[in-house]
């Protein structure tokens, strides 16, 4: 790095070896250089992103693709069950599976906050690596860059994921049938309730981990034992499993009724919804998806998925109905019924 | 989950309802006082489960929903104050005041914390030496005692730059109201369990006797309202008015003592605006003079502060019982969760948005009942 004089002259000044973030590291020189190169490179190597050029050049098979995105802004970058890293990873992964691809190619985008522990940089991008590793997806692209102190909040992270499509399997969020059977393959609101906790620093008597996984491998398994059965997949994150039905019952303009006992929370991270007096069907998760099936498949589904640790409990929790169409109605565990909605905006805790 | 699971078995509650349905010889109206009651027994359909024999209205308990407009606008223009650091419960965030509420202050560039606990705000305010950080000290007397003690450690701590916002209100005096009203309906109440929890139940008594209306203790799952409605029923029945505590496992007849003494400490009985009913004499909860330092209305010069509600939102009548939600003209058209014309409809223990939210299938269903009566030919 050289800082310019009034006469024109510059004078070298020394690059410091640093534990943070510093805005040099998003300067394009040196610095930046030095990042990408201890940092990224040895845990994320692999041929295209080793040619450090504008754009990777990758091929792939004849075909349709598929490609999403999503921007993690998390905080506490660091939660029991996982980091942002490996949040950016599942989440765009995720998405992609729900459609039916198969991912194969990962970008990201990082905006580093002057000051930030480059440990905390460290097992981030551990983390990305390891997630992208265990599902077969290579990170080809990526940028860097860094906003002074204040302006962001340690890391933002964002990822782009491209899958490749597979003819026969194409669960679509406006194909659900009337008459379809509704699982969800585990148990809700852990990750919103781990984000929480961490966040008022409340402590219960079992930690609350996020649910954060790749449920890629939950989607194989539907793919191979039931396929074209699956009629709609979607991945309750923000908003949870509420807001999650809501959209699929008014894409599809079917109306779906829940049951409330077959609704799986665990007991600490329902105490911690009583605590904070939210409704754990709106809180977000990172590793259960929600899947319509044809309703003689979905015994085989249900096995499928019970057959992966992730979805060991999986459940039948409603089905597809001709009545109200787009209203999701919950059917209580006393019997009486109600509409479960979409939030207006965030839950907010109440007073008493 | 323990001590929970328990008071929300389906089968309790099912037999209990069965048990008010054979109880009552007639239909009986009650009032839930408490907003988390209303909330329980709307989320889970209770009132259907009971049939005819009982027809409960929603009563003003919801603390959110009874904060006068005048304060919200007085949080409002504290909170934009750049020197601010304006505190709150989660829910009065988007109570709409005259013109906006706090989350649009937030967007604008005011610092609007949501807060668990009013010691927090203190905390923050130990940790920003060069900010005045406010608290909206809202609630009946349930969260009273919290913010009395966060007023008297400020105190303790000689903390300059803490202050809170008062808008408590008590109970008593708004069920006497709404007693003495020509019109009322209400012949028995299921009193709000936390409420008594702090301040016991003795003052109830002499209401309990004046009006001749059984008065129910009564918690907050399924199976207390189920009780509570019960046992508010066995008494009609029997041509008893006696208070009652359904809720054992909370409420002592003297409350809790100690959270009573430092409200009374800290917090005198002052005349209260409640939103949609008007003034209350002696209904809300001041700070003592010797606690004006911690006052933000004179802290920051708002007392003179007074401001007139709209009148297209029937909230009083809400709040009074005279009105159902739904029956509300502005209900779901120009008054939703989205954009809410006053707070019942903000806040998830407000009897509007309670019934916005879980309700709105029973009304769908009455309304094509309804249509398909209008519809066969005479």
């Amino acid at each position: 790095m050289t800082t310019s004089l009034a006469s024109g002259v510059s004078c070298a000044t020394p690059l410091v070896e640093t534990d943070r973030v510093q805005l040099g590291h998003g300067s394009g020189g040196k610095m930046s250089a030095a990042l990408l190169r201890d940092r990224f490179m040895p845990l994320l190597d692999n041929p295209v992103l080793r040619q450090c050029a504008d754009a990777a050049v990758v091929p792939v098979e004849a075909g349709e693709i598929a490609i999403s995105t999503d921007t993690f802004v998390v905080s506490p970058l660091e939660f029991p069950g996982g980091n942002i890293g490996s949040l950016a990873v599942h989440g765009t992964l995720n998405d992609l599976a729900m459609m039916g691809a198969r991912p194969k190619f990962l970008t990201a985008g990082f905006v580093l906050e002057e000051g930030l522990h480059l440990d905390v940089l460290d097992r981030v991008v551990a983390a990305m690596a390891t997630a992208a590793l265990a599902n077969g997806v290579a990170l080809i692209a990526g940028d860097t860059k860094v906003v002074e102190r204040g302006r962001a909040d340690g890391l933002y992270l964002n990822t782009t994921g491209v899958g490749l499509m597979d003819g026969a399997f194409r669960p679509r969020p406006d194909a659900v049938q009337n008459g379809d059977v509704l699982i969800i393959s585990g148990p809700v609101a852990c990750h919103g309730m781990a984000i929480m906790s961490a966040r008022e620093g409340l402590e219960f008597e079992a930690e609350i981990r996020s649910d954060s996984a790749c449920l890629v491998p939950l989607v194989e398994r539907l793919r191979e034992r039931v396929g074209s059965a699956v009629h709609a997949m979607r991945d309750p994150t923000r908003g949870g499993l509420a807001s999650a039905l809501n959209e699929l019952a008014a894409t599809s303009g079917i109306g779906v009724l829940l049951h409330e006992g077959a609704v799986v929370v665990p007991p600490p991270v329902a105490a911690a919804c009583e605590m904070l007096g939210l409704d754990p069907l709106y809180v977000a998760n990172e590793g259960v998806l929600v899947a319509f099936v044809a309703p003689d498949a979905a015994p085989e589904a249900l096995a499928a998925l019970r057959s992966h640790p992730l979805g060991t409990r999986a459940a039948v929790a409603g089905h597809a109905v001709s009545d109200n169409p787009g209203l999701v109605v919950l059917r209580t565990t006393i019997g009486s019924r109600r509409v479960v909605d979409m939030l207006p905006g965030d839950q907010l805790p109440r007073i008493c | 989950m323990k001590y929970l699971d328990e008071y929300r078995d389906a089968s309790i509650v099912r037999a209990l309802a069965e048990r008010v349905r054979q109880a009552a010889t007639r239909r009986w109206v009650l009032m839930e006082v408490c907003g988390g009651q209303t909330h329980t027994i709307v989320k889970q359909g209770l009132d259907e489960l009971v049939g005819d024999a009982v027809e409960m209205i929603h009563g003003p308990g919801c603390p959110v929903c009874v904060t006068p407009l005048e304060q919200i606008d007085k949080a409002l223009h504290i909170a934009a104050r750049p020197d601010v650091i304006f505190t709150s419960f989660g829910d009065m965030l988007r109570v709409p005041g005259s013109e906006c509420d706090l989350q649009q202050v937030r967007a604008r560039g005011g610092t609007v914390r949501v807060v668990y606990s009013p010691l927090d705000a203190l905390q923050l305010a130990i940790r920003n030496p060069d900010k005045q950080v406010v608290f909206f000290a809202v609630g009946f007397e349930t969260t009273a005692p919290a913010n009395a003690m966060a007023v008297w450690r400020a105190r303790e701590l000689r903390i300059p730059n803490f202050s809170v916002l008062v808008s408590h209100v008590t109970v008593p005096p708004a069920m006497t109201a709404l007693l003495s009203a020509p019109d009322n309906r209400v012949q028995g109440f299921l009193a709000a369990g936390h409420v008594c929890t702090v301040m016991g139940w003795s003052e109830y008594e002499p209401i309990a006797a004046q009006y001749r209306v059984p008065i129910v203790v009564t918690g907050f799952e399924t199976v207390d309202i189920m009780e509570g409605m019960l046992m508010a029923v066995e008494q009609l029945e029997s041509g008893r008015f006696e208070v009652e505590n359904q809720y054992v496992r909370s409420v002592k007849r003297e409350g809790t003592v100690p959270a009573r003494t430092l409200v009374s400490e800290v917090f005198e009985l002052v005349d209260r605006k409640w939103r949609g009913i008007g003034e209350i004499p002696r209904s809300g909860l001041g700070l003592r003079p010797e606690f004006a330092d911690f006052d933000a209305e004179l802290r920051f010069g708002l007392s003179d502060l007074s401001v007139a509600e709209p009148a297209e939102c029937r909230a009083g009548d809400v709040l009074r019982g005279k009105l159902k939600p739904f029956e509300c003209p502005a209900f779901g058209v120009s008054c939703t969760p989205e954009r809410p014309l006053g707070a019942p409809m903000v806040s998830s223990e407000g009897a509007c948005a309670a019934y916005f939210n879980y309700g709105r299938l029973r009304r769908r269903e009455k309304e094509r009942e309804g249509s398909m009566t209008a519809e066969v030919p005479s």
